[in-house]
């Protein structure tokens, strides 16, 4: 990140980041990612980890529960689906407040303590929601089955024709899925940048990056961390309703593994695989974790068989079964190498990957992480 | 007073499974300042020991029997494991005591896995923040359960205790309650009992070897530690290796309790990590305490009378517990100041 | 005018009495020196006037009417004390401008405020101040720099720069040429006789090196065991035969 980043240059990154944004079903294509669906998930998940990364990366306080927030705004959604109708708008505020107010309460609690005590605590929140999700919450949840939409639900602002028809959110008479979907999902993606790239530059953000550097000393300069580190985390967890509520809106369902700690891991991985503390990083991570958790576990036998058609027949065999391990059901073999090798090799995400390349080839024996690492005393 | 009694020696066993996680975890953080995501993974591979090594006794010789014959005509088929086949009785004895069989089996094992990933991958991270050292055990913890879902499948393998130890004690009767009333496994106690043996084990190592010594004073002041000159690398190894021996018999032996698949790691790491926290990182009698703690408070909150009054309660007690002990003693029962605020 | 008066205050931990019926009183616009030999307590009674340490009785006023006891940190920083450490405390990962604009926000917004929509380079107030501040201190040039790089020395002075753009009315300097060569101790002095000149702070300081004291200080106040020996002048103080016994063990300055 530079450590001068001019007005005109935050604009320029997020005119162009809106028109990536935008244009991902035409320079997807090449790499078979451009249908709707999987789009959607990219912007969704995009979402999640950039409200993820405000936490994370400014404060860095590490939430190990942070898919409690979107199991929320899943169910929130849902229940909006069920008694307001099928619009997703309102659908999406009320996971939105409802998940922030669930982040207060667990932020409240969660912040008093600090580093790995920290996210413990949201470790044991986010469990405690999905435990009791699963069990005595059935009434609010539907257990195991998972809350869907019914038929016979109020839904009260529903049209006649609506409430006859197909149960897909939808927003002036478009139906939420295929490219609408995408495209609503994208608007959110892009307002949450926007959003979050004002926070990066504020005031605020920069209280926020003095909390993860130093609180003694912001405490010894008349700042208080903890409102601080308590409105991000409500932020954040707003986001993460966000999220949460648009996963919602193709298919209106949600169900209680979402709220799971493995999900909350995911979302670790995603901000840190594209960099933490940057702006593009986690949206970058999100992506490409959701795009090879698709292409890979999409992988069988048969494919790989053609693919490997090349080797002669003794090698095909074996190259065939290791292969095997890690595409399809085994896709989470593949998640965890990518996982230990970004940790090992590019701690800084592939943000800093990118730039380590980009003064490469400008050349520039000028680093400015020498700056940053030279020794002080 | 009777039902208090059950409730406390069914947690028991489960409490001891804890204690010993919790135990190695502490062991690891307190000596090479790394925390270890990946543990319940070495206890989920040292119950796949156990699966491992009975499937390999129970691998079966097909002998075709023209005596007998099928419903359907066919000459029946005779199955023997080969031990049987070959040792005779002593083969048949060596299955039935296959799960504290492989122990022996886990020791080495356990050993080699655990060397090296502290010289492969652990010491790499010394010097790196907390997050690293998560997220790259993390990582390396989903990549062994994958492995292990690809050789054994998803669903878990039951395995049996002895037949000498497979049925239950009525211990109410034997202290005088009503016959029938408390009736407890043999191979729970068999379990209380092996976790005790080794965490005493483990104990009297760090108190009565010169090695433990080292071990203990690098637990109180690395810093110090180091400086005296001590090979302290080496010993990092080898407590590592312990730790992950620790993990994995405590793995062999819970295998008759519960059926291992390949995620039981994942399940037991959450709550071992609770149940370090809340004993107090780096405090290895506060690890021990509090995973026998959290064990009894799990199986007292799943009676029907507590559900009643507070439904859901068995779900959430032990991460309930947690947040109260982290709130009201910020260090755990037993933790030192200081410890992993940063 | 007293602007910190200290009465009776008495703090033990478990069992070693580390201040004994401390009394004090510092005057607005002078610089009070606390000195002693180690273990003395002198680290235990700053601790005590920033709401590090709540003493076990006694009383700390400040300008008059404030009681500092039971405050924290950060209301006792609004009240309009600021503090230097040992070390220096910055903000490591930020720029040298920024660690100066906290402050300065620090101050005009309270101790917390959501402005997370407005840039941080557009509040021009705040950057103005904050980059006079650092012109002040010779550190404008380096203003982009990150700060954890800086020398020991620069550290010292942005720490300086980020309590004296509070405009404080009371500062607080722990040891402030601990560990610095000789030529950036006498630097050190110079800087703070500046400020001591031009805006008038008052300044409590703790120090080790009597060069610094007596340079410095308006009045010195004695602390052996706990409690407080003598207090006066620089000039009684270099005479006082109790202060060469219990805090020199004898020797003649």
């Amino acid at each position: 990140m530079t450590s001068n980043p001019t007005p005109t240059r935050d604009l320029a990154v997020f005119v162009i980041f809106a028109a990536a944004v935008l244009t991902m079903p035409i320079w997807l294509a090449p790499i078979g990612a451009a249908y709707p669906d999987l789009l959607q998930k990219f912007a969704i998940y995009g979402l999640f980890a950039t409200g993820f990364n405000l936490l994370f990366g400014l404060t860095g306080y590490l939430s190990f529960g942070h898919a409690a927030f979107l199991g929320v705004g899943s169910y929130t959604a849902v229940w909006g689906f069920k008694l307001l109708g099928m619009n997703p708008v309102p659908a999406a505020a009320m996971a939105i407040v409802t998940s922030g107010l669930f982040a207060w309460l667990i932020g409240y609690v969660s912040l008093r303590r600090s580093g790995i005590y920290f996210s413990i605590l949201t470790l044991a929140f986010a469990q405690m929601s999905y435990n009791l999700a699963y069990s005595v919450l059935t009434p609010i949840t539907n257990g195991e089955t998972g809350l869907r939409v019914l038929q016979s639900d109020p839904r009260i602002f529903d049209t006649a024709a609506q409430s006859g028809g197909p149960l897909v959110s939808t927003l002036f008479g478009i139906e939420m899925s295929g490219y609408p979907g995408f495209y609503f999902c994208a608007t959110f993606l892009i307002l949450g940048f926007l959003v979050a790239q004002r926070i990066f530059r504020s005031p605020f953000g920069t209280m926020l990056r003095a909390v993860k550097s130093n609180q003694n000393r912001m405490n010894y300069t008349g700042l208080n961390p903890r409102p601080y580190t308590l409105a991000v985390f409500v932020i954040s967890g707003m986001y993460a309703g966000l999220a949460g509520a648009l996963l919602c809106i193709t298919d209106p369902l949600a169900g209680a593994e979402r709220m799971q700690w493995t999900a909350s891991g995911e979302v670790v991985l995603m901000t840190i695989l594209g960099g933490v503390g940057t702006l593009l990083g986690p949206i970058l991570g999100a992506g490409i974790i959701k795009y090879f958790e698709n292409i890979f576990s999409a992988f069988n036998e048969h494919i790989l068989q053609d693919i490997f058609s090349f080797l002669p027949e003794a090698l095909q065999g074996p190259v065939v079964s290791i292969s095997g391990l890690f595409v399809g059901e085994g896709w989470h073999l593949t998640l965890g190498v990518l996982f230990m090798i970004i940790v090992i090799l590019l701690p800084g995400g592939i943000m800093e990957g990118v730039g380590r390349i980009t003064s490469m080839v400008k050349g520039g024996s000028r680093k400015k992480h020498q700056h940053q690492t030279a020794p002080a005393e | 007073m009777d039902v208090i009694l059950l409730q406390l020696l069914n947690g028991l066993d489960k409490g001891g499974a804890y204690a010993l996680i919790a135990l190695g975890l502490t062991l690891i953080f307190g000596t090479l300042g790394v925390v270890n995501f990946a543990h319940g993974a070495l206890f989920m591979l040292g119950a796949f020991c156990a699966v491992t090594f009975n499937k390999f006794l129970s691998l079966e010789k097909v002998v075709l029997d023209p005596t007998k014959t099928t419903a359907w005509g066919t000459p029946m088929e005779v199955r023997t494991p080969y031990v049987e086949a070959y040792l005779g009785d002593f083969g048949a004895w060596v299955l039935n005591y296959s799960v504290p069989m492989s122990i022996l089996l886990a020791i080495p094992v356990m050993l080699i896995i655990g060397f090296a990933m502290e010289r492969g991958l652990i010491k790499h991270f010394y010097n790196r923040p907390h997050a690293d050292q998560i997220l790259v055990t993390f990582g390396l913890a989903i990549v062994l359960q994958e492995i292990i879902k690809s050789i054994y499948g998803a669903n878990p393998i039951p395995q049996l205790a002895p037949s000498a130890v497979s049925g239950a004690a009525d211990v109410g009767a034997f202290l005088g309650f009503d016959p029938g009333v408390i009736v407890y496994p043999f191979w729970r106690m068999v379990y209380l009992g092996f976790a005790g043996l080794v965490i005493a084990a483990v104990f009297a190592f760090l108190q009565f070897t010169t090695f433990g010594m080292v071990v203990r004073a690098g637990m109180a002041d690395r810093e110090t530690v180091g400086l005296l000159g001590i090979n302290i690398e080496r010993r990092f190894t080898i407590v590592f290796a312990i730790a992950a021996v620790v993990a994995g018999v405590a793995g062999v032996m819970y295998t008759p309790i519960l059926p291992p698949d390949y995620h039981i790691g994942m399940d037991f790491l959450v709550l071992s990590f609770v149940v370090v926290v809340v004993g107090g990182m780096g405090s290895l009698p506060g690890a021990v305490a509090a995973g026998f703690l959290l064990g009894i408070l799990q199986s007292f909150a799943s009676m029907n009378e507590v559900k009643a009054i507070l439904p859901g309660i068995d779900q959430i007690i032990i991460y309930l517990v947690a947040v109260v002990i982290l709130l009201v003693r910020p260090r755990g029962l037993l933790g030192r100041k200081g410890v992993m605020e940063s | 005018m007293e602007i910190l008066k200290v009465e009776g205050v008495n703090k033990a931990f478990g069992g070693l009495k580390a201040l004994h019926d401390v009394n004090l009183s510092v005057e607005a616009g002078t610089v009070h020196a606390i000195i002693g030999p180690n273990g003395a307590g002198k680290s235990t009674l700053l601790n005590c006037f920033v709401g590090r340490l709540i003493p076990d009785t006694g009383s700390v006023t400040f300008n008059g009417t404030t009681s500092l006891i039971g405050l924290k940190a950060h209301e006792i920083n609004q009240t309009g004390v600021s503090r230097v450490f040992q070390t220096p405390e910055i903000f490591g990962e930020l720029t040298i401008l920024e660690n100066v604009m906290i402050p300065t926000m620090a101050r005009r917004d309270g101790e917390f405020s959501l402005q997370f929509w407005r840039r941080l380079d557009a509040d021009a107030e705040v950057r103005d101040k904050a980059l006079h501040m650092l012109e002040d201190l010779g550190l404008a040039s380096k203003k982009d720099i990150i700060a954890g790089s800086l020398s020991r020395g620069d550290k010292r002075r942005l720490e300086l720069a980020m309590c004296l753009v509070q405009d404080p009315k009371l500062l607080l300097l722990d040891e402030p040429t601990a560990g610095m060569s000789r030529a950036d101790t006498n630097n050190t002095i110079d800087l703070l006789q500046r400020i001591g000149e031009e805006r008038g702070i008052t300044k409590v300081v703790i120090e080790h090196d009597m060069h610094v004291v007596f340079s410095l200080a308006d009045k010195i106040s004695v602390l052996a065991q706990g409690t407080v020996i003598a207090e006066g002048t620089p000039q009684a103080i270099k005479g006082d035969p109790r202060v060469q016994e219990a805090y020199l063990g004898g020797a003649h300055l």
